[in-house]
């Protein structure tokens, strides 16, 4: 199976502090850390698996700035054969329908049965790159994907509903699965295998090699701090003193 | 004139509540522009759902036919397609569900329609669409417009309002189904249910909640040891599941269970509101957390802003000696 996987390289916000710099339409980078967006790091997996089992190609695909080659450089060390970065800074705003745009020219050379990406990505939550990117390829395409199994170029797909309720799909392939946390374990990249990876060329395109008629979707205007509602009573003091007080509070509400 | 359309989520015979926040909200989106709210029923047997939204909107359109009775994102596409293409609305509300992220994106780029997806609000001016968007792990709000278009479409996240009762009579129109077989390339096979373990955390009074702060699987045990004292149950979030480090029927949250304890006790879980969605019911929230930021502090009652390693053990002890 021929797969293509799609990656971005996002911050690490979950336990930082976010702060909106001068344009005020993004936020501070520079002390952030950043990694594979958590999901398609499940998708690089999942193609991994599904290439382990029937041979193949994994080219993974990266919209992203010149440090996206670090977390291409990853999914080459995992398993991924080669490796394309889009060239992030040549394409201007995006949102998740020219994010698929750019994609789809830049894959067009390729032969592929599935496309796998994450379900959404962390930092601007958009849950549009797959389907989208599987209606401009008129091919079909499952999201919140949690399974996996092909079999004479027909694909039992699992998707993971409200309260965990799966959703069992047949499907043909080609087509586009955009994969939910949890449906396998992500490995780890050996050393080895990573210095090996530091070697190998990853292809970068710009506008000079492709080029896309599609237009935005939609326009950022302005971030800004979520508004708060009623906030938490924050306990203050020492560990032994909030536990003491926390303590206090539960005995109160007749729960010790 | 500008009208809205919203579309009727169901599943297993039963209409889910997203359905009730759309047209809510999208009624009074209509209603500011003098413009009618058309909610849409695609299924099988919908006399019921009928009934049900009836009282919610100005009209109801409605293609009754047993290739709708389960979601296929593929036959719905399809319709709601020929649909939208007829009613030509301002602006076509789904829900920012399972269903609605399978729906939305594929459907507006076939149609020509820009769209985005999971809205918190929604203001329209000028024939203009401003949506606000969360970023960002929910740190950050961003105001969005989206690019002039024949019409727009929008994912709109659960609990943006409140469902109210309606109090309408809509004009019910039924039409036929424009699709009346699953693709071969996509079929619909069945729903599977959730498996079930041996502990019911929704039956539980007193849940501590475990997140990504507990950072490896052999601290899991202070957890189990902290609830042990208390005489509470171990529920956690998505990323301690998707580790394998507790099963799923612990899961807290929108993908999995939804709990109202008399106590749930939040430990390094930051608040995303897939995870807030399964317990914000609760009668009292405690959550601790080294991150002053953290969204968890918006929906406790009481928080901790501190090392869990450090408050968990020293909390353990507290309620030990409580109880000599
Ligand atoms: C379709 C969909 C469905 C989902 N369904 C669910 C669901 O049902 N339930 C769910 O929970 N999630 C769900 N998620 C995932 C959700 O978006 C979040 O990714 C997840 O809830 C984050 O879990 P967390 O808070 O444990 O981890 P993180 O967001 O990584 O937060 C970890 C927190 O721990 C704190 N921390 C770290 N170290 C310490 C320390 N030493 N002391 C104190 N605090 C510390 C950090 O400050 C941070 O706030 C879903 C996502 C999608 C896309």
């Amino acid at each position: 199976m021929d797969l293509i996987v799609c990656i971005k390289r996002v911050p690490q916000t979950a336990e930082a502090e976010v702060k909106i710099d001068g344009s005020g339409k993004d936020i501070v980078k520079d002390r952030l850390t950043f990694d594979m967006n958590e999901a398609d790091s499940y998708a690089l997996e999942e193609a991994i698996l599904l290439k382990e089992k029937s041979g193949g190609n994994i080219t993974a695909v990266s919209l992203g700035s010149a440090e996206a080659e670090d977390t291409l450089r990853i999914a080459l060390a995992k398993g991924a054969d080669s490796a394309i970065r889009i060239k992030l800074e040549d394409f201007g705003e995006l949102d998740g329908f020219k994010t698929a745009a750019l994609i789809r020219e830049a894959i067009k050379d390729i032969k592929f049965d599935a496309i796998l990406t994450g379900c959404m990505s962390t930092d601007d939550s958009y849950y549009q790159v797959g389907p989208t990117l599987a209606e401009m390829l008129g091919i079909p395409h499952a999201t919140l994907v949690s399974k996996i199994e092909v079999a004479d170029q027909k694909a039992h797909v699992h998707r993971e509903l409200e309260g965990g309720l799966i959703e069992h799909l047949e499907m043909s392939l080609p087509a586009v699965f955009a994969v939910q946390t949890g449906i396998n374990e992500p490995r780890y990249a050996s050393l080895i295998a990573i210095r090996r990876a530091a070697g190998k060329e990853i292809k970068v395109i710009g506008k000079e090699e492709i080029s896309s008629e599609a237009k935005l979707n939609s326009t950022l205007e302005e971030l800004f701090i979520p508004p708060v509602g009623e906030r938490a009573e924050i306990l203050t003091g020492t560990p032994d003193e909030v536990s003491k007080r926390t303590a206090e509070i539960i005995k109160e509400k007749g729960l010790i | 004139m500008a009208n809205i359309l919203a579309l009727v989520e169901h599943r297993q015979g039963t209409i889910r509540d997203i359905t009730y926040e759309l047209l809510t909200y999208g009624r009074k989106l209509a209603e500011k522009m003098d413009g009618k709210l058309t909610g849409v029923i695609l299924g099988h047997n919908t006399g019921d759902f009928t009934e049900s939204v009836k009282k919610h909107a100005h009209r109801v359109v409605v293609a009754d036919h047993e290739v709708f009775k389960d979601f296929n994102a593929e036959t719905y596409q399809h319709a709601l397609a020929d649909i939208i293409q007829k009613e030509n609305p301002f602006l076509t509300l789904i829900g920012n569900t399972a269903f609605g992220i399978d729906l939305c994106p594929a459907l507006a780029t076939q149609l020509g329609v820009p769209f985005t997806t999971d809205c918190i609000g929604v203001e329209i001016a000028d024939k203009k669409v401003r949506v606000t968007r969360q970023l960002y792990d929910g740190k950050m709000d961003a105001h969005v417009y989206l690019s002039e278009g024949p019409s727009y479409m929008l994912t709109l996240r659960s609990g943006t309002c409140a469902a109210e009762e309606g109090n309408l009579t809509a004009d019910i129109q039924k039409i036929e189904a424009s699709i009346t077989s699953q693709p071969d390339y996509k079929k619909f096979v069945e729903y599977i249910e959730a498996a079930v373990g041996d502990v019911d955390i929704t039956k539980a009074d007193v849940l501590v909640g475990v997140g990504r702060g507990i950072k490896e699987q052999a601290n899991m045990s202070m957890i189990e040891d902290f609830a042990k004292a208390i005489g509470g149950v171990v529920a956690c979030s998505r990323p301690i599941v998707d580790a394998n480090w507790l099963p799923k029927d612990r899961q807290v949250g929108s993908s999995g269970k939804t709990v109202k304890p008399k106590l749930y006790i939040a430990v390094g879980i930051s608040g995303a509101f897939q995870h807030i969605a399964g317990m914000k019911n609760a009668d009292t929230i405690i959550a601790i957390n080294k991150d002053p930021n953290a969204p968890i502090f918006n929906e406790a009652d009481y928080g901790i802003v501190e090392d869990l390693f450090k408050v968990v053990p020293a909390l353990k002890n507290k309620i030990m000696e409580m109880k000599q």
